[in-house]
């Protein structure tokens, strides 16, 4: 589906290369790791560290950087925004290596070529797990989103790689004593979801802990509105081994956020009585949906809570998304009460009269 | 929520004709004026699964049979803690059933006896499984030596001078009582791993429900059923003679099956022939003792005496070979597909809990088969047999004068067959003219075939009286899948289908759209087409190659484990059982859309006007059900 060949430089979530954290960052080789386990992530690329590397090494500023963090006080902020500032400014001046642009536009227009129209993307900071303090730090620094055309892709790049030097990475590797020498940092870049449907996913039942049940919920547009508690989405719970639909509740919703390529942004609106009343998925989806979540579950091996969309831009069968798997922590804890299994363990047939006896089989 | 009711007996209208009905039946079978308030404070509901036409009087002896030896096992045998047998009567000629309950005060002295007597059981299984086989197989054998011949003008020479002293006659009397003998003992035999088989299901069913709350009943009878049943051999051997017939080139004698003697006549002609008769005499015995029915009709027809109906089937397949089909079951995928059903909720748990799934599953796996081949030997071999057994009584009767027609024997009770019997000896005997049968029986049997059509013009109610609040009696909700929910349903009160429909039981997954086939009787089977969903009150294991063509299935009557389930579940279709109405209210030829997953059907086509003052002015077959 993709004739780019991944290299050390630019690597598909679907290139077939074994993602390592070193090349790709927490974050690149998560979407690599996903998107080969089955779990559709939005389609994207991640341009490698070794990327950040060779930059680095052309623009020939790393020995200045060195030399200027050494001095400085992380309890003196206004003296490490002022590094901070000085060192992002360097970098996000340099010209990117033309074999390194080259790779990375070749591989932009080979994401582009997968979709009818041209597609907005994102372009996120990747770190390797040592080099930034936790991963939701990470995640918070360094997202663009709806950027569109290679110039600004490219743009984007270089201020994920500067991002290395923001001042509270620069404090946190101060304080924790990592030195800055060999930090790296790989880029993300991905197509923008343009959900028309979108929701969450649970390898259980919340209602009870049992493990033999998918509880999805779906509604229309971006899935903001269901994590939120916006709207009311439907509410579906299938057995996890068979698929089949346990229970069915088709909820209002009522709105749904849409991204409004003018702006950039979403907007809300009005979600007509007919779409409405009927069920947001259809069965195929609603059956891809959970073969996903089960994915998830098996990738991960413990419960699974998903968020998920269908992408306009791809075509059936291929548009369902993984946006986020994290464990489900709460409800799995509760597992159903013990069985009350045999009453003389020793006689397999032992406790018979209990099973004849319970109000309703 | 208020309780709806069923109607009282009483309140059925007799149809017109049909008056005077209770006196065909033995006494102990209808209602009884004097137990009116007893009987009425009982809830009752219709087995219509196992014999959804009106009785001929000869002909309840099955339910009689049936529903008393499964009650003994209940109640004597394996002493169920919390339930008794199950009563029962015919009421405008169909059967009504009543499980009668333990009362609480002797539940627990019952629970000692029930453990020590299922665990026997349950550890000699194999053994004993091996015992029944020999005494089902004996009792089928002798059966089979049985003679109902014309007694002889006189006593033979050789009698005379053996000094045995004996006409004859008590040979034919002895025979009659030991067929029914022979009937009765192996209906007890059916019974005595049936219960065993629904226990090991049910307790599996329970942990499953606890385990994994609201697992769907599919998922767990998928875990337990067997893949290659005895009960799918004879239509699996029908399969193999197709092939070998494709195989030999043998196609072009299958054209007018409908003529079964020229037609193997023409096979035995041709090159590769004989080696094809070989095989099907091979398949013959005994699979070909199958019903087209279930075994409780005296109309029911037999493989082996029609021949007509295999070559039928086979020449369908041979069809379906050459249109380049694949006829065979998916036995391997299913196998597979249960495999993974079994792993994966096994997966599910841990410790103690898959200890006990593992050892539940194995046991309900072991047992729950004999549920579905028991079948074969019983209401297909042993009363097939049974049957022709009678036929040839009737025959020997009718010839003597008894009836107008070769098979009226069905109009007499079985007991009054025993007073026409010693009618019988005793003209020949004494040497008169003619039994005084011959002068009553005709008149009679008309009068009786006259009320027995009336009664089949109406169908029968699903139940009677007013059901308790909730049913909980373990066999009848396995069994007839009589639950409170299907009760609700008959009442009105369940959830509605969108945009109307049927709700049924969720039997066996998948979503289809395709053209209604309503099948009132076997006899119909022929006009099903390919691609076709069938709807019938309730279909029979002999329809099996059937099911190769259709899309899905549709029935009135039946559970989880009735035979539509099972075979729809072996075939990968859908299927939606226990519908109630859908072979009245749905015609040939309406668009469909079955959700086996949910249970629901939905006439895509439904004519706009219903109710009352809007009727149907189809007077074709299927418009009839009660004339089958």
């Amino acid at each position: 589906m993709n004739d780019f060949q991944s290299n050390e430089y630019v690597q598909f979530f679907d290139g077939g290369i074994a993602p390592t954290l070193e090349n790709l960052g927490g974050k690149g080789a998560s979407l690599v790791t996903m998107t080969e386990a089955g779990m559709p992530v939005p389609p994207g690329f991640v341009v490698a560290t070794a990327a950040f590397d060779a930059f680095m090494d052309a623009a020939g500023i790393t020995a200045e950087i060195h030399a200027l963090l050494a001095g400085v006080d992380p309890e003196d902020v206004a003296a490490v925004d002022r590094v901070s500032l000085r060192i992002r400014e360097d970098i996000t001046s340099r010209p990117i290596p033309e074999r390194i642009r080259e790779l990375t536009r070749r591989a932009y227009d080979a994401l582009q070529a997968r979709f009818d129209a041209p597609a907005p993307v994102a372009v996120r900071s990747s770190a390797t797990a040592e080099d930034l303090p936790d991963a939701s730090f990470a995640g918070q620094q360094d997202t663009y989103l709806w950027l569109e055309g290679f110039e600004s892709v490219g743009e984007h790049v270089r201020r994920c790689w500067a991002s290395l030097y923001t001042s509270r990475a620069i404090i946190y590797r101060l304080r924790n004593n990592i030195p800055n020498e060999g930090l790296s940092m790989a880029v993300v870049v991905q197509k923008m979801v343009n959900a028309r449907v979108s929701g969450v996913a649970m390898t259980l039942d919340p209602a009870n802990g049992d493990r033999s049940k998918i509880t999805i919920d779906s509604s229309y547009g971006v899935g903001e509105m269901v994590v939120s508690g916006q709207v009311t989405p439907d509410n579906l719970v299938l057995d996890k081994v068979t698929l089949a639909m346990v229970r069915e509740h088709i909820g209002d919703k009522h709105a749904e956020l849409v991204p409004d390529p003018q702006a950039h942004a979403l907007v809300e609106r009005e979600v007509d009585a007919g779409r409405r009343a009927v069920r947001s998925l259809t069965d195929a989806e609603l059956e891809a949906v959970a073969r996903m979540a089960k994915r998830a579950e098996k990738h991960y091996k413990c419960p699974q809570d998903i968020e998920w969309a269908l992408d306009r831009d791809l075509p059936d069968g291929e548009n369902l998304l993984l946006l986020q798997a994290r464990p489900e922590t709460v409800h799995s804890a509760k597992a159903p009460a013990a069985p009350a299994t045999p009453a003389s363990p020793g006689s397999l047939w032992g406790g018979f009269s209990g099973t004849l006896l319970k109000p309703s089989a | 929520m208020s309780m709806k009711s069923f109607p009282k007996p009483s309140e059925l209208p007799v149809p017109a004709g049909a008056e005077g009905w209770e006196k065909i039946y033995p006494y102990y079978l209808v209602f009884q004026d004097e137990l009116k308030e007893a009987e009425d404070a009982k809830f009752w509901f219709c087995d219509s699964q196992h014999w959804p036409t009106v009785y001929k009087p000869f002909e309840t002896i099955g339910g009689e049979f049936a529903v008393k030896c499964l009650g003994q096992y209940n109640a004597r045998h394996l002493m169920i803690p919390n339930a008794n047998g199950i009563e029962f009567r015919v009421h405008l000629g169909y059967l009504y059933m009543s499980p009668i309950p333990v009362p609480e005060d002797q539940i627990a002295a019952r629970v000692p006896l029930f453990e020590e007597r299922v665990g026997h059981y349950f550890a000699n299984w194999e053994t004993l499984l091996q015992q029944w086989h020999t005494k089902v197989r004996g009792t089928i054998d002798e059966m089979e030596t049985l003679r109902f011949a014309k007694l002889p003008e006189i006593v033979p020479i050789e009698d005379i001078r053996s000094g045995k002293a004996k006409d004859g006659s008590e040979v034919l009397l002895e025979n009659y009582d030991r067929l029914i003998q022979l009937c009765y003992q192996n209906w007890q035999y059916h019974f005595e791993f049936l219960n065993l088989g629904y226990i090991a299901y049910l307790d599996f069913f329970n942990f499953c429900k606890e385990v994994f709350p609201n697992i769907p009943d599919q998922s767990i009878a998928t875990m337990v059923q067997g893949v290659d049943m005895e009960l799918f051999r004879p239509d699996d051997e029908l399969k193999e003679l197709a092939a070998l017939a494709v195989e030999l080139g043998l196609q072009p004698h299958f054209s007018h099956t409908d003529a079964p003697e020229a037609t193997l006549a023409a096979i035995g002609a041709a090159a590769g022939g004989e080696r094809w008769l070989a095989r099907w005499d091979e398949a013959h015995e005994p699979w070909f003792n199958f019903t087209v029915g279930n075994g409780f009709y005296g109309h029911d027809k037999y493989w082996n005496e029609h021949h007509e109906i295999p070559l039928g089937y086979i020449a369908d397949y041979i069809r379906r070979l050459d249109d380049g089909q694949d006829i065979m079951r998916p036995k391997e995928a299913l196998i597979r597909e249960k495999e993974r059903i079994v792993e994966e909720y096994r997966d599910l748990l841990d410790g103690e809990a898959q200890a006990a799934f593992d050892a539940k599953r194995t046991l309900a796996a072991t047992a729950y088969p004999y549920v579905e081949n028991h079948n074969f030997y019983i209401e297909h071999w042993t009363m097939g047999v049974f049957w022709r057994k009678i036929r040839e009584l009737s025959r020997m009767m009718h010839a003597e004068g008894f009836w107008a027609k070769p098979d009226d024997l069905l109009y007499l009770t079985r007991n009054e067959v025993r007073d026409a019997l010693f009618d019988l000896v005793t003209a020949w005997g004494v040497g008169a003219a003619a039994p005084i049968g011959a002068t009553y029986w005709p008149a009679e049997i008309e009068r009786r075939r006259g009320i027995v059509d009336a009664l089949k013009t109406a169908r029968p109610a699903p139940a009677l009286n007013t059901p308790p609040a909730s049913i909980t009696e373990p066999f009848t909700r396995m069994l007839w899948g009589i639950t409170t929910e299907q009760v609700q349903q008959w009442l009105g009160a369940g959830e509605e289908v969108p945009g109307g429909g049927l709700r049924g039981m969720a039997a066996s997954p998948g979503v289809v759209e395709g053209i209604a086939r309503v099948v009132h009787d076997a006899d119909q089977l022929s006009e099903v087409q390919q691609d076709e969903i069938l709807v019938a009150t309730v279909t029979a294991p002999s329809w099996g190659p059937i099911f190769g063509k259709i899309k899905a299935t549709v029935t009135d009557i039946g559970g989880m484990m009735s035979h539509a389930a099972i075979v729809c579940r072996e075939y990968g279709l859908p299927a939606v059982t226990g519908t109630g109405s859908a072979s009245t209210t749905i015609r040939t030829g309406q668009r469909l859309r079955v959700d086996g997953t949910k249970g629901t059907v939905e006439i895509l086509d439904a004519p706009a006007v219903q109710g009352p003052g809007a009727h149907s002015h189809h007077h074709g077959h299927d418009a009839e059900p009660a004339n089958v």
